[in-house]
């Protein structure tokens, strides 16, 4: 019985005699890494589950208390982590938005062919290549109110970027819409691309006005590849660390992955931030799967 | 569109370029800012207006590379027969330094660049291998429950770095691996293997399986079909692969701000942490970031026609 799924290459299974079996092939081929990817990505999962029902602290000796569900229910009660969940969410929403309006924007310029068009694709994908860590501190200079070339040459003056507490968010958000604009252009790039040539022509011949031919042509037929653009920002967005950790340390840039991060190795409550991590996780499997519903439905369309 | 070839036309097209070209001026200017201030003296590096034309130095450069220490009072150092780096590090740690005490030696950058290179390239080289095999496997034969396993390995992707931090951390801790280079190595591997798999997976379904039927009725063993025709003709695939997976890992912030302190810190955390209170010397930070940045963006530029394929590849699969 296992033996007719061991192999797709029948015809050869003469030839497979020789040396290692497919099935011993397959085995060594496959089953390491997968063993691997267990033991380093569900593995810690488990444990810190384990973990979040206790009072554990890694910074002392103490043992951990067993402490039912009170992690879960003091942090679903804390209006704070409320407040980081709000701020992500806000993040998340202008940094995507602003990635998809400059990234199809720079699509719907770039699907022509024109002089250098290859070298200006390059270029524009430089940012999302790049360390957020590391850009994201640099741009610290190019936001300063003094000195800044932003200021400089928006003429703004004086206007304070990162200190300001209302708008660092938003300065943080700026960077993030500078580095992943050029990956919903890439995507978009792939789905303009696909769209059929003699749908274009047909509008024409019907007179049909730009405006109707974007409505009714591209943008439904891009509309899957956007969304899966939109559903990969979002994760990222959601997940966000580097940047606003860098660039601000203003509470109201203190994103859900920072609080994480100052919870488990500042404040060293671990058996609490494992409870916070794993609300994070339950968080993004749900925005997924509505997305990942959202885009069914765009393909059956 | 190409039906009504009218002057409204050709003259929305010269509209279009023209935005295309200031749009790029504006994304590269933050790029072109951090390779300029990487050259310029350190009072040209805050002006307001900032300056724009200046004579460029090497002088952020020797900065970020030594360090002034304080000798003990018996302490001598041999300039005449240190190595020649020594020797420019003397030399230009001269030039740097206003007062006559203390002792010029390397910064803890070197280090740092040198901790980014091993753990980026080791890792990249296991994930890629790892992940080549298993895509190998998963297109070429059959697998129970194929498509869960796949997508298991795509969702350890899905996670919040810290959410998986945190426990790796206590891990690491109870097995001695915090600030280890294999630590970082082990890790980063795990993660870039997911991604290498479905990438890799993509390149080697493209193989004609006819190639290795035709090699195995030649003779030769499955390995021997493996390593001499299907490899080769999934080489620009690995490369494409490789310099994703590389990207990964030379950018990682989070895990190594984590996972490190000393001796296995790699750049991302450390350039950072170099700014400390005060006013920073930008053209330092300039100057390590710019050295930092100019891996990735060689390999952007040699390999651009792969990796835009890649790119689009790894994301209409899903």
């Amino acid at each position: 019985m296992l033996n007719n799924m061991i192999t797709s290459l029948d015809p050869q299974s003469r030839a497979a005699a020789r040396g290692w079996s497919d099935i011993t092939i397959r085995n060594v081929f496959v089953i390491p890494t997968v063993l691997f990817l267990i033991v380093f990505n569900v593995f810690p999962l488990i444990y810190s589950l384990g973990f979040s029902f206790t009072d554990f602290r890694a910074s002392t000796k103490d043992p951990a208390n067993f402490v039912g569900l009170k992690n879960y229910m003091d942090l679903l009660s804390d209006p704070f982590i409320w407040r980081n969940f709000t701020i992500t969410a806000h993040y998340v929403i202008v940094s995507v938005a602003g990635q998809v309006v400059v990234g199809f924007g720079l699509a719907l310029l770039l699907n022509r062919s024109f002089p250098l068009k290859g070298l200006v694709t390059t270029l524009l994908l430089l940012p999302m290549m790049l360390s957020m860590a590391v850009v994201g501190l640099f741009w610290k200079l190019l936001y300063d109110p003094n000195f800044g070339i932003i200021n400089f040459a928006l003429g703004l003056g004086k206007f304070e970027w990162l200190a300001n507490p209302d708008f660092a968010l938003y300065a943080v958000a700026l960077t993030d819409i500078w580095m992943w604009s050029p990956f919903v252009m890439l995507l978009s790039l792939a789905g303009l691309s696909a769209v059929p040539k003699h749908l274009y022509e047909a509008a024409s011949i019907d007179r049909a006005s730009r405006l109707y031919t974007f409505f009714r042509i591209t943008l439904p037929l891009v509309a899957p590849i956007l969304l899966i653009a939109i559903i990969f920002r979002t994760m990222e967005a959601f997940k966000t660390f580097d940047l606003a950790f860098v660039m601000s340390g203003q509470p109201t840039t203190e994103v859900v992955s920072i609080r994480l991060y100052k919870m488990a190795f500042q404040e060293w409550q671990t058996g609490k931030s494992c409870a916070l991590a794993y609300i994070v996780l339950i968080m993004v499997l749900c925005i997924t799967n509505v997305y990942v519903k959202y885009l069914n439905k765009a393909k059956e369309r | 569109m190409a039906v009504v070839s009218s002057r409204g036309q050709k003259l929305g097209n010269r509209v279009a370029i023209a935005a295309i070209i200031v749009i790029t001026i504006i994304f590269l200017t933050p790029i072109y800012w951090i390779g300029s201030t990487a050259f310029k003296p350190r009072n040209l590096a805050t002006t307001a207006p900032p300056t724009i034309l200046f004579e460029p130095e090497v002088s952020p450069f020797v900065k970020l590379f030594t360090k002034r220490v304080q000798l003990k009072p018996n302490e001598q150092v041999d300039r005449e027969n240190a190595p020649w780096w020594e020797q420019i590090i003397f030399d230009g740690g001269e030039r740097i330094s206003r007062t006559g005490k203390g002792e010029v030696q390397l910064s803890g950058y070197p280090d740092r660049f040198m901790n980014s290179l091993i753990v980026a390239i080791t890792s990249t080289l296991l994930a890629v291998s790892m992940g080549t095999i298993t895509a190998y496997g998963f297109s070429r034969f059959k697998v129970k429950g194929e498509a869960d396993l796949l997508f298991f390995i795509l969702s350890t992707r899905m996670l919040p770095p810290i959410v998986v931090a945190i426990p790796m951390f206590l891990m690491y801790r109870a097995a001695g691996l915090t600030d280890s280079h294999i630590g970082l190595i082990i890790l980063y591997t795990a993660f870039n293997v997911s991604f290498a798999v479905w990438l890799m997976k993509g390149f080697i379904d493209e193989i004609p399986r006819e190639y290795e039927e035709a090699a195995l009725v030649d003779g030769y063993t499955r390995m021997q079909a493996f390593f001499r025709i299907v490899l080769p003709e999934a080489a620009t695939g690995i490369a494409a692969t490789a310099v994703f997976c590389f990207i990964t890992a030379w950018n990682e912030y989070a895990f190594a701000l984590i996972l490190t302190n000393r001796r296995a810190q790699t750049a991302p955390p450390f350039i950072p942490s170099q700014i400390g209170s005060g006013l920073p010397d930008w053209t330092v930070i300039a100057a390590g970031t710019f050295l930092f940045l100019l891996p990735v963006a060689i390999f952007t530029f040699l390999l651009r026609n792969h990796l835009l394929r890649g790119m689009s590849f790894g994301a209409i699969r899903k």
